[in-house]
């Protein structure tokens, strides 16, 4: 099974300033995690993703679409990066992130969320219409 | 069943067995080389899970797992070898050798596992693909000690039953104690030498998953998700290696077309046909990704490998749009190079295919005349693509019969129907 691992936190660390030791020593206890799970076959892929001053957020109302740029004052904790991992179940999912060296200062969080898999998705979309040949404008979405 | 595995809740006893299941592979495959017995070095790190069952609801789990099991399934190693009545000078040797780095346990293990970076885990996977074993004894082996499965599941992925699988590996096990293996990855030449035996294995689990998918037998998927994680540690271990990224690229783009494979009805849909909307595009992108990496490395060299051709081709199916943006002429220039990589007659009936769509059903029906008359008996494949090159050059009469030889020859019973669907499409003999 596949499951996407959300990494939140307060505010994530600031990458243009100049780094300080300790967020080198983080950025490389990071990487030797990360090339474990390489070399597991669990890693898949993973980013880490800007300050949420960048983000923008579209809000759906009805007919209406509102943009507002961030950063959000009342968001309590932003999603600083994510990972998706191929694992046996999610004892072997939360038995990794375990291991997961904390690269913020404080706390932080990782959030395992399981992927929804095609035969999760069969009461959406009957196997005739799966299965019919869909070259044109529709869903390149590689969903499942 | 010890006082501690009692006090056990099952969350906890789960939580246990998840840490031992990503540590295993590489806890047996470092006491494989100490003490030189893949059985022995399974029971070694069965005993040190028991040990963690029992210490770790108390203790909590230490800070680097790994290392605490290799400790503990080591002082095991001693206390068996020691006790073992018919204790020869190989047995005494490799008990005091052990009684010397029990020293400082936990921290020294640590830093020589660190240190390894892997090549125990490596030399496991080579020894367990030896040349000396058959493929079916490669693949059991391999998917019991790497991929962790059990005799049951193994049994369950190959259609077999669980006491031929036992048996099967139990003789592995005996023929790499007989020849004397030392569980060491080889080097440069001797690792370029055996290496296709190990990606024959990888890619021999992955086929026996994917030719099943149509079928209602859920687990076989799963086969095909082992494959990939072996491909993927193999990746991770010989980042280097052309050969290994090309397999890795050629498993994630074939695996990322699992779901569009199979029809309502449970029967294969053919690639141009699928709906590419339900590929995944996640193993597409990584598919490409290492074959970029892959073809890069192949040049480096100057060489074509079969597993970098392979997955190359299998990229320009995964690069069209549709159906209709298939790049033909790019697929027939690769199968020329696949059939100077990998000679097979059925390499050459491909790229016969390959050539008809790209340069016209004549071209197609003189390469596959240029193929043997023997070299293919009763491969339905050959007079089906014979019969599209003929009805696609208009000649209907032709094609019929061969639609109609190809229906005789094919077990599968919705093969048969649609051939004899496109035998009857070419029309009666007027």
């Amino acid at each position: 099974m596949r499951v996407m691992v959300f990494v939140k936190a307060a505010e994530n660390v600031d990458m243009d300033a100049a780094p300080t030791p300790e967020q080198l020593e983080a950025f490389a206890a990071m990487d030797r995690f990360t090339e474990e799970l390489v070399q597991a076959g669990v890693f898949i892929a993973a980013a880490g993703l800007k300050a949420g001053a960048e983000a923008k957020r579209v809000v759906f109302d009805g007919p209406a679409r509102t943009v507002t740029d961030g950063p959000f004052a009342e968001s309590r904790e932003l999603v600083v990066g994510f990972s998706i991992w191929e694992v046996k179940d999610m004892d072997e999912a939360v038995a990794w992130a375990k291991r997961s060296p904390n690269c913020m200062p404080g706390r932080s969080e990782v959030e395992i969320r399981p992927f929804y898999e095609a035969e999760d998705l069969a009461a959406f979309m009957p196997p005739e219409e799966l299965a019919a040949p869909r070259d044109g404008a529709r869903g390149k979405l590689g969903v499942a | 069943m010890t006082a501690g595995e009692t006090h056990t809740s099952g969350e906890t006893h789960r939580a246990i067995e998840a840490t031992f299941r990503i540590e295993r592979a590489r806890l047996i495959a470092g006491l494989a080389r100490m003490v030189r017995d893949v059985g022995l070095a399974e029971e070694l790190a069965q005993d040190a899970l028991v040990v963690a069952l029992s210490e770790w609801p108390r203790t909590g789990v230490p800070a680097n797992p790994g290392a605490w099991l290799m400790a503990v399934a080591k002082r095991r190693a001693i206390d068996a070898l020691r006790r073992d009545k018919m204790r020869d000078r190989k047995h005494e040797e490799i008990a005091r050798t052990l009684d010397e780095m029990s020293h400082g346990a936990v921290e020294s293990i640590e830093a020589a596992m660190d240190d390894d970076l892997g090549d125990e885990l490596l030399g496991l996977i080579f020894t367990a693909c030896h040349p000396i074993l058959s493929p079916d004894a490669r693949a059991s082996l391999t998917l019991k000690v790497i991929g962790g499965l059990t005799t049951d599941e193994i049994a369950r992925a190959f259609l077999s039953n669980e006491a031929t699988i036992a048996q099967r590996i139990g003789r592995a096990k005996k023929t790499i104690a007989k020849a004397g293996l030392n569980f060491e990855a080889p080097r440069e030449a001797e690792r370029a030498a055996r290496l296709p035996s190990v990606l024959e294995v990888v890619y021999l689990i992955f086929n026996e998953g994917y030719a099943a998918t149509a079928g209602d037998d859920l687990v076989r998927p799963g086969l095909c998700l082992e494959a990939q994680r072996l491909g993927r540690i193999l990746a991770g271990l010989m980042p280097r290696d052309a050969e290994v990224l090309g397999l890795l690229a050629l498993m994630e783009i074939q695996a990322s077309r699992i779901a569009a494979r199979a029809g309502p009805d449970g029967g294969v849909v053919p690639l141009t046909e699928q709906n590419r909307a339900r590929w995944d595009h996640l193993l597409i992108r990584r598919g490409l990704d290492a074959l970029a990496r892959a073809e890069a490395l192949a040049k480096a060299v100057g060489g074509d490998g079969p597993y970098v051709l392979q997955a190359a081709l299998a990229a320009c199916h995964a690069r069209a749009r549709g159906a209709a943006d298939t790049d033909w002429p790019r697929i027939a220039a690769l199968y020329d190079r696949l059939r100077a990589a990998m000679p097979s007659p059925v390499v050459d009936l491909n790229r016969a295919i390959a050539h008809s769509m790209a340069f016209g059903p004549e071209t197609g029906l003189r390469l596959v005349d240029e193929i043997a008359g023997d070299a293919l008996p009763n491969y339905a494949p050959l007079p089906a693509a014979r019969g599209d090159f003929l009805f696609r050059a208009g000649r209907l009469a032709e094609a019929r019969s061969q639609f109609e030889a190809a229906a005789k020859l094919t077990r599968n019973g919705r093969e048969r129907t649609f051939l004899l669907a496109r035998a009857e499409a070419c029309g009666r003999e007027p």
